[in-house]
């Protein structure tokens, strides 16, 4: 930590000096969410002013929910306040095709864009053009841990059923010592109890639309979707599910008090990091389950740094993602931190690194879970939609969570599973209506 | 008994103040309006030309509107009635003489300090979660099952943790007010027979009417606006959407401005009708 | 005639006082010590008050990821500067209506209330409009104008109010004596107000510190005050209490230092007229 507030300040230092010497210095004003992986390029920040004296950059680091409000009306109303934004694998397309953010063909040779995961790079360009290159890319698996399954007297396999899961939910269960056999994401949002519950659904033969963009809510797959995921964590989940999100349900697992835990494949070098995880040693990893209908409830995500169409300093910026988002920063990190926690998910050659695959045991699930999704046709029966976990349509984040807290309520008990499905029909309705569909 | 020099100094002095806060009222409000009537949706693209009335239509006629206003005065009220009530009886309690009273009043006025934002965090995180929050471990300690705050009572938790920060000062205020009581009426009417409750109701309640409707008035305004503690404990979850929620989501999170402004005037017109009655109440209360 | 109070009331009260100041001063001290905690001990059932292992690596960490100074000084910067400007146009306006009452100055008084009942995200777009039309987003003078204008009509009829307790025989009298409008302010009137505007300042200081949406909505960087801090603090990813805490203290100590040590003078003015 000192080496890194020491090269922190030697940075300062450099820029400062770079400032005198060339007059001309950039700023670039590069938002972020304050995630593991991000706070860590932070830190690493200075590499980058050493290659580049003449850029400064600056952080605005911000929980996820209050980076999007802010990214997003700053792009709505051109104030042009970022240079870099980190924007989802939702946005992407949506400000894309508005011609929000510049294109990213040319980021030079290094940065070699065929290396990208096929469906991570085809989830960020719009008519072939690159709008957003990828930080980290996920999808969804089972973690479980190894010690309570084998003290349940079960064996995970690398595909499990949904009806497995129920069944080792219920094994591992244990209310006297607060272990819960299942931890799963209740929190409303669409990024949060939507995405996983879309996910669960295309799993179960749900979607949301039909190809004429009926709400589909009323359908027998969403009930059965609803009550199952309701019905088990009700019975095997923990107290005060319909407030946990990613990070609520990464402290339960860490702490040991989850059996399983269904959730980003990221999470998996948070869960097996010792310095953090009481459980680090007993991590099993699986493919996200499914019902035989040939999908899987994973998803496909990315966080991915975009250059919006009102920076006034564009090719700063593009050197910027250049360096953060190439194979270098890879090796960077490698070196630095250790390859466990280099980025994750957006390139093939990781996969493909042997020291990668020694140094994380998670790689191969994550890479498998990776290809299993797929954005473009997500569901059992054929949609109007791209998204695995959301509906990339601009109705969509408003839509999400406001079916995700009624969601959120059915699971907190205060309406049924039918009750929930009815509501989030008519809200669907309403709004699509309104949008003019 | 003002001169005309006088008047018109006086008026001179006012401009500035005036002008400003027409210029920030008028502004903004003539842009909302207009919005509200356009179909404004940033992520389409679209900036078009006449809604008319169909974005005030559709914002009313929505499924949450009426269960947002319900919210709002759920949420309203109960912090009135907590922290007017607490307060009075704080501000009796901090009248006494008593060992301290300096470093007590210190620890009673702290919350009014505490940024919302932070509050709302650390009640949500440290306090009220069911598995790691004090309340829990205390619940466990007892041989309890713990409590899920924020979704078994979301409305009763958020309105806990907006009272603790308005509490210090409702008890402020009322404690100025019993400080300035004329003590001789108290003991007069102690040594006239007159019980506790009875003196507190016939001589220190009508003494702090002025000082109620005050707290009321002022809250009232400020709690109306209630953001930041939804957005943190259970971003509207759970019936805890109220009106000044529900606009949010409108124009940030759906992105629809149009509809947003609608709303955001239908707001005004509440807040407004319910300031209205107030201030009726507590301007007679002022002039007395 | 003295009332007499007997010690074992007294003993009585001070102790259902002193519970309830720390039942309520508790959660600021759970934060404040818990800021000291490694993350383990943070969450460890059954809790640990004092005995634990003190430690500052929190704070270490929340400084090296977050330069703390220039977010206070964004803060100081903002709130100093809207009760600055927001006093030097409220008094001469509050002092108008006070001694100058005219027909409609009730109403003037409540129609100033009242702007403040626009709920502020119905707002944002055109705000945000007119800052970027006017390129000052992100801009310390666009926010110290914006909280100075939300705290106006608070500020104004606190000072209202507070003027309004000064009996008007003294200024009669001083006219009789032959003095001018400028001296009634210069020497009559500043002396008997000083109390009433530096409780006005401080209330206006603890508003502007606090305001959590202008505050989070407008800025990036140049501007960017404590509120913006504690936001990339809420829950990241895993065990976050006892960094969440560390922060929450940075984010509130000076404000509840400053808070504590004028709580006198805050009190003093704080009577919107409620005292007769």
């Amino acid at each position: 930590m000192t080496r890194t507030l020491r090269a922190l300040m030697g940075a300062t230092a450099l820029t400062a000096a770079g400032f005198a010497v060339a007059a001309q210095a950039e700023t670039i004003t590069i938002a972020t969410v304050n995630n593991g992986d991000m706070i860590r390029m932070q830190g690493l920040t200075s590499h980058f002013t050493d290659m580049h004296p003449d850029i400064e950059v600056e952080w605005v680091t911000l929980e996820e929910n209050v980076l999007r409000q802010n990214v997003t009306t700053d792009i709505a109303t051109g104030g042009g306040q970022y240079d870099v934004i980190t924007i989802g694998t939702y946005e992407v397309p949506i400000w894309g095709a508005n011609d929000w953010l510049l294109s990213l063909d040319d980021l030079g040779d290094d940065y070699n864009v065929d290396d990208l995961l096929p469906a991570v790079r085809g989830g960020l360009t719009v008519d072939g053009t690159l709008y957003a290159s990828p930080f980290y890319g996920e999808s969804s698996m089972v973690m479980y841990r190894t010690d309570l399954m084998e003290a349940a007297g079960l064996e995970m396999p690398d595909e499990p059923s949904w009806e497995f899961i129920r069944e080792a939910a219920a094994a591992m269960t244990d209310r006297e010592n607060e272990i819960y056999g299942i931890c799963l994401r209740g929190k409303a949002g669409w990024g949060e109890n939507m995405a996983f519950l879309t996910a669960m659904g295309n799993s179960f033969g749900a979607r949301w639309f039909d190809m004429d963009w009926r709400p589909q809510f009323d359908s027998e797959a969403w009930h059965n979707t609803l009550t199952f995921y309701i019905d088990m964590m009700n019975e095997y989940g923990p107290p005060g599910a319909s407030n946990n999100g990613f990070n609520e349900n990464l402290a339960l697992f860490q702490t040991g008090k989850c059996g399983m835990w269904i959730d980003a494949t990221v999470a998996a070098s948070f869960v097996t990091n010792p310095d953090d995880s009481e459980v680090a040693d007993s991590v099993g990893f699986a493919l996200a389950p499914d019902n035989g209908l040939g999908r899987r409830g994973n998803w496909l995500w990315a966080w991915n740094l975009a250059i919006p169409a009102s920076s006034d300093a564009p090719e700063a910026a593009r050197a910027f993602i250049a360096w953060a988002t190439g194979p270098g920063y890879t090796e960077l990190v490698a070196s630095e931190e250790g390859w466990a926690n280099v980025p994750p998910g957006t390139r093939t050659s990781l996969y493909e690194n042997q020291e990668y695959l020694d140094a994380a045991p998670f790689a191969e699930m994550t890479l498998r879970s990776m290809q299993a999704a797929d954005p473009t046709n997500p569901a059992v029966d054929p949609v109007p939609y791209t998204g695995v976990q959301f509906v990339a349509i601009p109705e969509f984040a408003g839509l999400g969570t406001e079916v995700g807290q009624v969601f959120s309520a059915a699971l907190a008990g205060q309406m049924s599973a039918d009750e929930a499905l009815e509501q989030a029909q008519e809200l669907a309705t309403e709004e699509m209506e309104a949008a003019g569909y | 008994m003002a001169t005309q020099h006088s008047r018109s100094a006086a008026r001179l002095m006012m401009s500035p103040a005036v002008f400003l806060l027409l210029v920030w009222m008028l502004v903004p409000l003539i842009m909302t309006l207009w919005f509200s009537t356009l179909d404004y949706r940033p992520m389409r693209g679209t900036f078009d030309c006449c809604e008319g009335l169909g974005n005030y239509t559709r914002f009313v006629t929505s499924s949450a509107f009426l269960d947002s206003v319900v919210a709002t005065l759920q949420l309203v009220g109960g912090v009135l009635v907590i922290t007017v009530v607490g307060g009075i009886l704080l501000a009796i309690l901090l009248d006494q003489p008593i060992w301290g009273q300096g470093v007590v009043r210190i620890l009673v006025i702290a919350p009014f300090f505490v940024m919302p934002t932070v509050s709302a965090l650390v009640w949500k995180n440290m306090f009220m979660n069911p598995v790691n929050g004090l309340f829990a471990h205390l619940f466990k300690g007892l041989g309890l099952q713990p409590v899920d705050w924020l979704s078994q009572y979301p409305m009763f938790s958020i309105i806990l943790i907006v009272s603790w920060q308005w509490l210090p000062f409702a008890t402020l205020i009322l404690l100025t007010a019993i400080q300035s009581l004329d003590s001789e009426q108290l003991e007069a009417a102690e040594m006239d027979g007159a019980g506790p409750l009875s003196r507190f109701g016939h001589i220190t309640l009508p003494h702090l009417a002025r000082s109620i409707t005050v707290v009321v008035l002022i809250q009232t305004i400020f709690l109306l606006s209630i953001f930041a503690e939804i957005y943190v404990t259970t971003s509207g979850a759970f019936g805890t959407r109220t009106l000044t929620y529900l606009v949010y989501q409108r124009v940030i999170e759906s992105q629809n401005v149009g509809l947003g402004s609608a709303g955001g005037i239908i707001a005004v017109i509440l807040a407004n009708i319910v300031a209205l009655v107030l201030m009726r109440v507590v301007g007679k209360n002022l002039d007395a | 005639m003295a009332r007499a109070v007997t010690t074992q009331r007294k003993i009585v009260f001070t102790a259902i006082a002193w519970i309830i100041g720390l039942a309520i001063f508790f959660p600021i001290l759970w934060t404040i010590l818990t800021s000291f905690k490694t993350e383990a001990t943070a969450i460890s059932d059954p809790p640990v008050f004092f005995n634990f292992d003190w430690t500052l690596e929190n704070y270490a960490i929340v400084q090296e990821r977050s330069d703390y100074m220039r977010y206070l000084w964004n803060s100081v910067v903002l709130a100093v500067g809207s009760t600055f400007f927001g006093i030097i146009i409220a008094v001469p306006a509050a002092w108008s209506m006070a001694f100058v009452p005219g027909k409609r100055t009730k109403d003037v008084l409540m129609w100033m209330l009242s702007t403040k009942m626009l709920p502020a995200v119905g707002v944002l777009y055109p705000i945000r409009l007119i800052l970027i039309e006017m390129n000052i987003l992100d801009s310390k003078g666009a926010l110290i104008f914006i909280l100075m204008m939300i705290n106006l009509p608070i500020i104004i009829w606190m000072l209202y109010t507070y003027f309004r307790e000064i009996p008007g025989e003294i200024l009669e009298a001083a006219r009789m004596d032959g003095a001018t409008l400028k001296d009634e302010i210069l020497y009559v009137l500043t002396p008997m107000a000083i109390p009433g505007i530096a409780s006005t300042v401080l209330l206006n200081i603890i508003l502007a510190w606090n305001e959590a949406f202008w505050t989070l909505t407008l800025t990036t960087v140049d501007a960017a005050p404590l509120t913006a801090f504690i936001a990339s603090y809420s829950s990241p990813e895993g065990l976050f209490y006892a960094k969440l805490s560390a922060a929450s203290t940075m984010a509130i100590a000076p404000i509840l230092i400053l808070g504590w040590f004028s709580q006198k003078q805050l009190v003093r003015g704080l009577t919107f007229g409620a005292v007769k």
